[in-house]
């Protein structure tokens, strides 16, 4: 193909996008006559370049757009239909270039629908305008008048190319006429017309151009990708020559070395940057998209975009394209309601889709949210049913999210109608498909009536990674850098050192357990030779929302290491994304830190996953983790993991005695021990367990003898069975009798003030509180804390009960209550709460483990005031505090 | 190895032939990029039993296949170093690893003969025909099928 030619096709088409997104932005704000000048230009330019390659079709077209868009600079008013005829000219030149690009040649065709309806709308314009010549400021579009304007223009000294165009312009509109009758002479016809005129934009354009080409050029993108892969290349002998020079110590080469490496390191962040693109270039066509959405689907929608400067690396952005494009379009589509849906949801008419990209470490987040009606669980949920992803019971086990979730699986689409937009079942597994392909994620979260967001996340670039090389198992592997949150190493007398739970390994990091899981193991390289347990390197890793270590024999130095593909036959290993060479020339796996994530399942995602979906899905099973431990006696005993803030192993002699209490050091602090009963022996040497628990920056430590297991088991507490001060109960955990232990008891053992601090004194003003929950156990775990709290509590095992005390007369100035009760359930308490008169103003707080976003708005319907998550003792005194707050505020 | 190119006989097809477990081998030439020694393998952990490792190859990443455990051999009892023929499939570069590489042999139709029916199983997939030379015979390793097979063997 002729390079003219191909120029020519790049350039206009990239014109015609543009033109596009100006022309949407157009019909939004049709007073900005900035933007107006450059739709104008661009479309000028088109019309200029075409009659230069000789390609009347196009010319022809571009000119009797231009036309029109020349009524609407002389004030025409712009209407959507003008709009729409544009854009379809528009779509009409794409398709003619589309045809030249194939065959060199303009396609056979003609165009004089669309040239006619252009004129006839140019003409109707310019009727009223020309009746108003009232006006202060007509239009001119006679003849007579145009090159009056012409002249008085032309004269003024120091004139800037838009005037020039301007004036080429009207020309040009007075040409149409003639251009209508016989298009291809178009051209021919307006350079005879003017002959003096033409050469003057032709110049302007010319320095136009030559502005940009001092600027930027034009490169092919085939030159960028091998000018990538020979950097590449580059930096692999770069690290090999450092390679060697590390194991000669004092080499001349150093030097030199040194500044090849610099070099070399910046020559592949300009490379980087020549295929770095702003987001935007994916997102240009969008609004052209949402707009013929918005007409064909009868709704209103605006289009926000943000950071759409945002760069990232070429190859990632055509990845992302089209999956972008699907997302907006779903949301346009199932997202948002019809206007007359949203006046009745009482929204604006006008929905809202909101783009916004950023960068956050090494990755680029692209988020996609509408205010529409958010994901429609039940339908979601039945799909899953048909298509066989999930049993029934496995779904009402689930929490909102992870059902919503299952719009990523292949074949699903809930439309019920099948729209020519979406809903042909090919959506979001593809767009998941892709994003996985690229090593990112996707997620989403929705809320319904509310609107829905999906987040993307993905690496900057693919190429070129910085990855730290670890040994396991004799072999070295590369961790990529960017999943890597921090280094631990694990040392049997050190702060940091691997535990076990049974057989699970764990780490304590900054009052966490932390899952580890040892790459060896997980590479099924176990050689046996598992010498120290509590030992190694521990690579703690991130991996969305999911926190794991991975434990790796040696860790040596990161690199500069760039991907290369695995092997067809090694495809399938979910552990390894890659491999690569490295400096000395050796092969290794990069560890895909997904992979790993997704192996090491269940128990990692559990451990991850924030306390709140813990605690949902433990209620869900009916079940509570509990921590077994032995003291005193051969009878286990248990306490709530979730209120046990760390386990710890104190050495024994930093334990000190003062005045008659144990007291040990701890992160800088004096932390009173106490025993759980008498029969508990501080001991004197080695290690003494301890159960933390902190509150408000406080920590107490439980003496323990021994820390047996974490348990999953259905509390069933048969209460009082125990006079043993400190003991809720017994309950069976593990078909043995295991006495559970009631915290509170012991937290004002170590500080005798541990209820009465004096940020709740200000509330210690027995004030009244019904307390209604039908488990005993928390009964008698929250009773003492509220009462301490300063609480005159009355605690009810139900909520007839509660409604019964009430109905006494009974005045309450807080009432704390369960959901999920038989007989009336925390929902059914609230709302008749509220239609009693005497209670109807009390602030009720619900207190629940099922804090998904559904059952808090089902709550607030209800009447609820606040909605604290039930093992979070801190937060039920928060929103304690801040309901009396807003009380004292009332009163 | 010798590498005549005088008689362009349609039916004569050079063959690199190789010996693998006592077994003389033979690889149509076209299909072979090189014979190299194979020089530190990276084993990759979880991959199929009969993949030895991936190693660097003049800068490209060559997936090693034991061809011994691909066959049901077993494996090699002396230290010798290994040989390896390097293939290339869809872009994708492999080196097949052998105990040693022998000469390069042109041979017509008239030696060849299809698989024995009682062949070894393992064998008969991987091999495109038997031709009889003096004294030994030579077995045709279809490299097709010795790659494909290798991702059979994977998802089984």
């Amino acid at each position: 193909m002729d390079d003219l030619l191909r120029e020519f096709l790049t350039e206009t088409n990239e014109s015609l996008d543009t033109v596009d997104v100006e022309l949407v932005r157009f019909e939004q704000e049709p007073n900005n006559a900035k933007i107006l000048d450059n739709i104008f230009r661009l479309v000028h330019t088109i019309k200029g370049t075409c009659g230069f390659l000789g390609l009347p079709r196009l010319e022809a077209l571009a000119h009797a757009a231009e036309t029109l868009m020349g009524k609407f600079r002389d004030g025409m008013p712009v209407t959507g239909e003008a709009v729409t005829l544009i854009l379809s000219t528009i779509d009409r030149l794409k398709e003619v270039l589309g045809g030249l690009e194939q065959n060199e040649a303009e396609p056979e065709g003609t165009d004089t629908d669309l040239i006619g309806q252009l004129e006839r709308m140019a003409m109707a314009g310019a009727a009223p305008s020309a009746a108003a010549k009232e006006e202060p400021k007509p239009a001119k579009p006679e003849p007579a008048a145009a090159p009056a304007q012409t002249l008085e223009r032309a004269l003024r000294p120091g004139e800037v190319s838009l005037d020039e165009l301007e004036r080429a312009f009207r020309e040009t509109s007075m040409e149409m006429p003639a251009i209508a009758e016989k298009p291809k002479a178009a051209a021919k016809a307006e350079v005879k017309a003017k002959p003096k005129a033409e050469p003057k934009p032709v110049k302007d354009e010319i320095e136009d151009k030559d502005k940009i080409a001092n600027q930027s050029i034009r490169v092919s993108v085939e030159t960028l990708e091998n000018l990538m892969t020979m950097v590449s290349e580059l930096v692999l002998t770069r690290n090999q020559l450092l390679e060697i020079a590390r194991r000669h110590e004092d080499s001349e080469f150093k030097v030199p070395l040194q500044r090849l490496s610099n070099v070399t390191a910046e020559l592949q962040e300009g490379v980087m940057k020549t295929r770095m693109q702003p987001i935007g270039n994916a997102w240009q066509k969008l609004p052209r998209i949402i707009r013929d959405l918005a007409s064909e689907l009868n709704k209103e929608i605006e289009l926000e975009m943000h950071g759409a400067e945002t760069e990232l690396d070429r190859q990632v952005l055509d990845l992302i394209k089209d999956p972008l494009t699907h997302m907006v379009r779903n949301s346009a589509d199932h997202g948002l309601e019809t206007p007359e849906q949203r006046r009745e949801a009482k929204k604006p008419e006008k929905g809202t889709i909101r783009l916004s990209a950023y960068h956050e470490g090494g990755h680029i987040i692209i988020e996609i949210s509408d205010d529409g009606r958010g994901l429609n669980t039940p339908k979601i949920k039945q799909k899953a049913l048909d298509l066989g992803l999930a049993t029934e019971a496995e779904l009402e086990k689930m929490p909102e999210a992870v059902i919503h979730k299952f719009i990523f699986a292949a074949g699903f689409s809930t439309a019920a109608a099948v729209t020519s937009v979406s809903g042909r079942g090919v959506g979001m597994d593809v767009v998941r498909n892709n994003i996985d392909q690229i090593g990112g994620t996707v997620d989403v979260k929705s809320v319904p009536g509310v609107g829905s967001s999906f987040m993307i996340k993905i690496p900057l670039t693919l190429a070129i990674v910085s990855a730290l090389i670890v040994e396991a198992g004799g072999d070295r592997y590369a961790v990529p850098q960017l999943s890597v949150v921090e280094l631990v190493r694990a040392q049997t007398n050190s702060e940091h050192r691997i535990e076990r739970i049974k057989d699970t390994p764990v780490l304590r990091l900054r009052n966490k357990l932390l899952p580890l899981i040892h790459l060896k193991k997980l590479l099924k390289l176990d050689d046996g030779a598992d010498s120290a347990p509590e030992n190694g390197f521990i690579v703690v890793t991130q991996v969305g929302n999911q926190t794991f270590g991975i434990v790796v024999d040696g860790v040596f130095h990161t690199e500069e290491i760039v991907v290369k593909p695995m092997a067809t036959k090694l495809r399938h290993i979910a552990m390894f994304s890659g491999n690569t060479i490295l400096g000395d020339g050796s092969v290794i796996m990069i560890i895909d830190p997904n992979g790993i994530a997704q192996t090491v399942g269940s128990a990692a995602i559990q451990a991850a996953d924030t306390a709140e979906d813990a605690q949902q899905t433990a209620h869900l099973e009916n079940t509570t983790s509990l921590l077994v431990f032995r003291a005193g006696s051969q009878r286990p005993k248990a306490v709530p993991l979730s209120l046990v803030t760390r386990l710890e192993e104190i050495d024994c002699k930093k334990i000190e005695l003062s005045n008659g209490r144990y007291l040990v050091q701890y992160r800088g602090q004096l932390m009173p021990l106490v025993r759980v009963n008498d029969d508990v022996n501080v001991r004197t040497e080695g290690a003494q367990p301890l159960l933390v628990f902190s509150d408000a920056g406080r920590s107490m430590g439980l003496v323990v003898d021994e820390i047996v297991d974490i348990v999953e088991e259905r509390l069933d507490i048969q209460v009082g069975s125990s006079e043993t001060m400190g003991v809720l109960g017994s309950a069976v955990v593990k078909g043995q009798a295991t006495e559970i232990i009631d915290i509170g008891h012991f937290l004002p053992l170590a500080f005798e003030d541990w209820f009465r601090r004096k940020e709740m004194k200000q509330e210690a003003l027995t004030r009244t509180l019904l307390f209604v929950d039908d488990s005993p156990f928390f009964r008698n775990m929250l009773v003492p804390v509220l009462k301490a709290a300063g609480y005159d509590v009355t605690a009810t095992p139900g909520g007839e009960e509660a409604l019964a005390v009430i109905k006494k007369g009974q005045k309450f100035d807080v009432i704390v209550s369960d959901i999920e009760m038989p007989g009336m359930n925390g929902f059914e308490l609230a709302e008749a709460i509220r239609a009693d008169a005497r209670a109807a103003n009390t602030p009720i707080i619900a207190l629940s483990s099922l804090t998904s976003p559904a059952s808090i708005e089902r709550g607030r319907q209800a009447g609820f005031h606040d909605f604290v998550a039930k093992f979070d003792r801190q937060g039920l005194i928060a929103a304690l505090k801040e309901t009396s707050a807003e009380w004292a505020e009332a009163a | 190895m010798s590498n005549d190119n005088n008689a362009a006989n349609e039916h004569v097809i050079e063959y690199v032939t190789v010996m693998i477990g006592g077994q003389l081998f033979g690889l149509p030439i076209s299909r072979v990029q090189d014979v190299f020694m194979p020089d530190r393998i990276t084993r990759v952990p979880l991959s199929a039993p009969e993949i030895a490792g991936v190693l660097n190859l003049r800068g490209r990443i060559v997936t090693a296949i034991d061809m011994r455990r691909r066959l049901g051999l077993p494996p090699r009892s002396d230290d010798k170093p290994s040989m390896a023929v390097g293939i290339e499939l869809k872009g994708e570069s492999y080196g097949l690893l052998i105990d040693t590489v022998g000469e390069v042999m042109k041979l017509g139709e008239e030696t060849r003969e299809p698989n024995p029916v009682n062949l070894d199983g393992r064998l008969a997939r991987v091999s495109g025909g038997v031709h009889r030379l003096d004294g030994q015979l030579m077995v045709i390793l279809d490299v097709d099928h010795v790659l494909n097979t290798a991702t059979e063997a994977m998802a089984a």
